[in-house]
């Protein structure tokens, strides 16, 4: 079993999805505790696997026996260990949550709807442990068609919605693939690592192919990970989707992607290439800057939960591509780290918004009138989130904004650094606006009249277990990730060390 | 200074022990007198763990405990040195004091919410003592963002459309100057050196950065941490007096404001080292900037009708004080900015307590109202005089004290021209405080001056609230008699630097 881990961690959830398609017509009833249940295995497999990448190294995992680079190959190093542990885990969170909201959202179509959320978990994996340029395209296709169809689902706007984010994912995807066109007609290789021996191999780093090869990809992994300006598909797409969608989206669409770029950049092309020939760093520190700020300010302007959370993300994909290109091994290390950081994180305010709207109907921050009170757990989580969002210690998002403000400062790009920190401050304000309305309530009273502490008409009214266990973990699973990040990142070191990077920068 | 460790455990448990208390405060929500009993016993346990270890520091010892390195270098860590000593007493002993005082307050005006008042009060003391006990600038800013978040609720307590305000003033000022320039500077300091960021006696930073970095990171910190209410970033202070009176007595006259400050010190003692500072002639700068903070605030104190915003102000001015005492970098003024610490620490939340007697009895709060009061709360007033005396620094309390060595620092470091702002601030200190007093006693109204006094027609508030203020008031005149042990404790921090 152990051996087979690495193909487990997609292949469990794969081959549920097709039971579910099969028999869940017949009887719904086994949809929710099947999906769960796989996910319970695709979780186990990932953290199996990453325990084996710590204690042995890179596995090479050969799917069907077949040699690479004519076969399929997953090449699984500390990197995507760690990233299939957290998408399989927020995965699973989701697919918690998922019980009541299905139920309540789209009740005709339940074991469509789980078929379809086992297969985006599918393509979001395997995109993550596939060493495979060719293969990568494909999970990506699938991802994004269950995606497309998961957003659907939601109300009259989400169908417009998803089908913008049909056109320009495809565009996207489109970009990516003639990206790998290139590559393969150049090298002849399909397979992640043997592409970039083969460029190494045939000293072809000058050939305008490689070059346009490499914008063509970046540009078409940007679209789909929705960095500014490339992110108009976003928000209306997390916004109107059903709860349960856009708690798996949000999390882990654009940072799957993220974790697609540093893949490419630094495994097929190569840092040398990627920030030594090219040397875009100071321009593209700049756009992350621009789509931090943009993002922040955007979501400032929203009275829409859900839309002023996709907005939010927007500017986190800023952070994370801004660290990146720092071309700073702190700057990479806390962008990776942010990656786990920033799933879970966004599960939890997700989770949060899915429940209000289950609970209320309502859309808008209204919806949130004097919650302390009625759904005083359900606040503990958001809470967390919230302090994870602004970065306020011990959470994960202190940590990840540690790590990436420090690569700002040894890099000396010091306007990444104030758009980090600004963005913290809008966070703040956003967040704080929230927890106001939560906590004196929409209309606070004029003077300040209620002595009596027994003049709550109604006590509380928490979401059901199903819904709040899943928040409460995420928001635990915040703190755990924040005091323990020092172990996530000697992973992430492990990973990051090996590109003798660093001295760049300077 | 090469002195001897001790490694122990008390420190950090005097720290998370009202941390700990929250949960039977709160599982106790429902019996008032058994609830407030857990806050009297969480507190005299942190008072006897603070002071279980002042033996020891006193022989010139320090005493440290590390929780678990967090980042690569960088520990959560305690460290109780003479200056975390004279803070953690000052605050440790006034929360008892305040807890009677806050039974007296909050069940005298039958406030809501009792229980989330006194858990989140406990948490603050909790960041406040982690915050004195502090081994690194790390888990300094830790705490110090703990109380902000702490405190909020507390200032909040009355969740009218006026606490709203105070609140979005109270957590934009301190979260945006906290995130904004202590982080990265933080950060900075942690790029430049690499290292753990302990605090040491002659700082870490000399030789890491140049002379214009150094300036840059000095007002940072120095505008950071905001809770000091340095001017331009004060106006959160008279904004949180929208809080019950003991969060205003114990948190925005001692522990919250004394956070700023101390924190301001353990940067410019710690990090920087005052040599470092001397040699670069920095602290000029900031000993300006203090200066016309004291200046501007006693103007607006003067102003100020509602008495709780007129010793907001007053406390604004106070603090820089103590900023400007660091800044002077002379032993004698480093060891006036500690003492000063405890001294206007104890006449504040004396002023403050009387406030809110005086609201509880009378429900006046502006101060053109308490003509001839004095009459009818003769303690009260009696204990508003002295703690006014000792934050003008006039005898028999305890404020004259550090305000001489503030003076005598002053002349140490050649800065003479800061003496015409001492005189004049203590002239205003006094113009916006004693008045009140006076008043009190010999209204200017005839008819209320031709009443008589008999203790028969008095109207205090509860024992519990005039025992606190009385007690306190005593402590600042004990203070001005013995103020060795404040004196011995500050000097373990000065002696460092030789």
């Amino acid at each position: 079993m152990i051996e087979q881990a690495p193909a487990l961690i997609l292949l469990v959830p794969f081959f549920v999805s097709i039971f579910v398609a099969l028999l869940g017509n017949r009887f719904q009833g086994i949809c929710f505790p099947l999906s769960v249940l796989s996910l319970i295995g695709s979780v186990a497999a990932s953290v199996t696997t990453l325990g084996r990448v710590i204690n042995e190294g890179t596995i090479r995992y050969r799917l069907g026996g077949w040699e690479p680079p004519m076969g399929i190959e997953f090449r699984i190093d500390a990197l995507n260990a760690l990233v299939a542990v957290a998408v399989s885990g927020v995965g699973l969170l989701a697919a918690i949550y998922s019980k009541r909201a299905v139920l309540a959202e789209t009740p005709d179509k339940v074991s469509q709807y789980y078929t379809l959320f086992l297969l985006l978990i599918t393509g979001l994996l395997g995109m993550v442990i596939t060493g495979d340029a060719f293969n990568l395209y494909v999970l990506l296709e699938v991802s994004a068609l269950t995606s497309y169809a998961l957003i659907a689902m939601g109300p009259k706007r989400a169908t417009l919605a998803a089908y913008k984010y049909v056109i320009i994912g495809t565009i996207g995807a489109s970009f990516y693939l003639l990206g790998v066109g290139y590559l393969y007609i150049k090298t002849g290789s399909l397979n992640m690592f043997d592409i970039h021996e083969q460029l190494i191999a045939r000293d072809i780093f000058d050939s305008p192919a490689i070059l346009v090869a490499f914008i063509v990809i970046t540009v078409g992994v940007w679209i789909k990970m929705a960095f500014f300006p490339l992110h108009a598909w976003l928000p209306n797409s997390y916004a109107y989707a059903p709860t349960t969608s856009s708690a798996i989206l949000g999390p882990l669409m654009t940072k799957v992607m993220i974790y697609v770029m540093i893949r490419l950049t630094f495994t097929v092309f190569g840092s040398d290439f990627a920030f030594i020939q090219l040397d875009w760093s100071d321009i593209i520190v700049w756009m992350s800057v621009v789509a931090i700020l943009a993002g922040s300010i955007s979501a400032l302007a929203q009275t829409d939960l859900r839309k002023m959370l996709s907005f939010l993300i927007i500017a986190e994909v800023g952070y994370m591509v801004g660290g990146v290109w720092l071309a700073d091994d702190m700057g990479l290390v806390g962008s990776i780290y942010h990656i786990i950081a920033d799933a879970f994180m966004t599960l939890c305010v997700f989770l949060f918004a899915g429940i209000i709207f289950v609970k209320t109907g309502k859309r808008d921050i209204t919806a949130l009138d004097g919650l302390f009170t009625k759904m005083p757990l359900t606040m503990v989580g958001l809470l967390v989130g919230a302090f994870s969002l602004i970065g306020i210690p011990p959470t994960a998002g202190f940590f990840s904004k540690w790590y990436l403000i420090q690569g700002g400062v040894a890099s000396g790009h010091w306007e990444y650094v104030i758009a980090l920190l600004i963005s913290s401050l809008i966070n703040a304000v956003l967040f704080f606006r929230i927890i106001e309305i939560a906590y004196f309530g929409v209309k606070p009273a004029e003077g300040h009249g209620h002595h009596d502490s027994d003049t709550h008409e109604s006590g509380p009214n928490e979401a059901s277990f199903s819904m709040l266990f899943p928040l409460l973990a995420t928001a635990a699973a915040l703190l755990v990730i924040g005091l323990y990040n020092q172990d996530i990142v000697a992973i992430i070191s492990s990973f990051v060390s090996q590109f003798n990077f660093g001295v760049i920068g300077i | 200074m090469s002195s001897e460790s001790i490694t122990s455990f008390t420190p950090v448990f005097a720290s998370i022990v009202s941390l700990l208390a929250v949960l039977p405060i709160a599982l106790l929500g429902k019996k008032p007198n058994l609830r407030e009993g857990a806050t009297f016993v969480a507190a005299f346990i942190k008072f006897g763990l603070v002071l279980s270890m002042l033996p020891a520091i006193l022989a010139g010892k320090t005493i440290e405990y590390t929780i678990w390195e967090i980042v690569p270098n960088l520990e959560i860590a305690f460290r109780v040195d003479g200056l975390g000593m004279l803070f953690g007493l000052v605050a440790s002993s006034l929360w008892i004091v305040t807890s009677l005082y806050s039974i007296g307050y909050m069940r005298g005006l039958k406030e809501h919410s009792q229980t989330r008042f006194f858990s989140f009060f406990a948490v603050s003391l909790s960041a406040t003592i982690g915050v004195a006990f502090a081994a690194n600038l790390f888990t300094l800013y830790l705490f110090y963002e703990m109380l902000s978040l702490a405190t909020y609720p507390l200032v909040t307590h009355h969740q009218d459309k006026e606490a709203r305000i105070g609140g979005r003033t109270y957590l934009t000022y301190l979260l945006s100057t906290s995130i904004g320039f202590v982080l990265p500077a933080m950060i900075f300091v942690y790029v430049k050196t690499g290292s753990s960021m302990d605090f040491s006696s002659d700082g870490f930073l000399n030789g890491h950065i140049g002379a214009t970095e150094a300036l840059i990171l000095l007002l940072l910190f120095t505008f950071g941490f905001a809770k000091s209410g340095l001017m331009p970033f004060h106006s959160w202070l008279p904004g949180a007096m929208v809080a019950p009176t003991p969060v205003s007595a114990l948190l925005h006259a001692v522990a919250v404001v004394k956070v700023g400050v101390f924190c301001i010190l353990r940067v410019y003692t710690g990090v920087f080292g005052t040599d470092f500072l001397q040699s670069l002639d920095l602290g000029v700068v900031v000993a300006w900037i203090a200066a016309f903070t004291i200046v501007v605030s006693s103007l607006i104190a003067l102003s100020q009708d509602n008495l709780k915003r007129r010793l907001a102000f007053s406390t604004v001015g106070q603090l820089s004080y103590i900023i400007l005492g660091a800044a002077l970098l002379s032993d004698r003024a480093v060891t006036g900015s500690m003492t000063h610490i405890a001294m206007h620490a104890v006449g504040k939340i004396t002023l403050f307590m009387c406030a809110g007697a005086v609201f509880v009895a009378t429900g006046k709060k502006y101060i053109s109202q308490m003509d001839g009061l004095g009459k009818k709360m003769p303690i009260t007033f009696a204990a508003f005089s002295i703690g006014a005396l000792s934050v003008i620094g006039l005898p028999p309390a305890g404020g004259l004290i550090s305000k001489f060595y503030l003076v005598t620092g002053a002349m140490d470091a050649g800065q003479s021209a800061l003496l015409v702002i001492f005189l004049i601030s203590t002239i205003l200190n006094a113009a916006y405080l004693l008045p009140i007093g006076y008043r009190a006693f010999f209204p200017k109204d005839p008819k209320l001056a031709a009443e008589p006094f008999s203790w028969k027609n008095t109207q205090e508030a509860s024992w519990q609230c005039i025992t606190p203020l009385s007690v306190t008031a005593v402590l600042a005149v004990i203070l001005f008699i013995k103020p060795q042990l404040l004196l011995q404790l500050a000097g373990l921090m000065v002696g460092g630097n030789g």
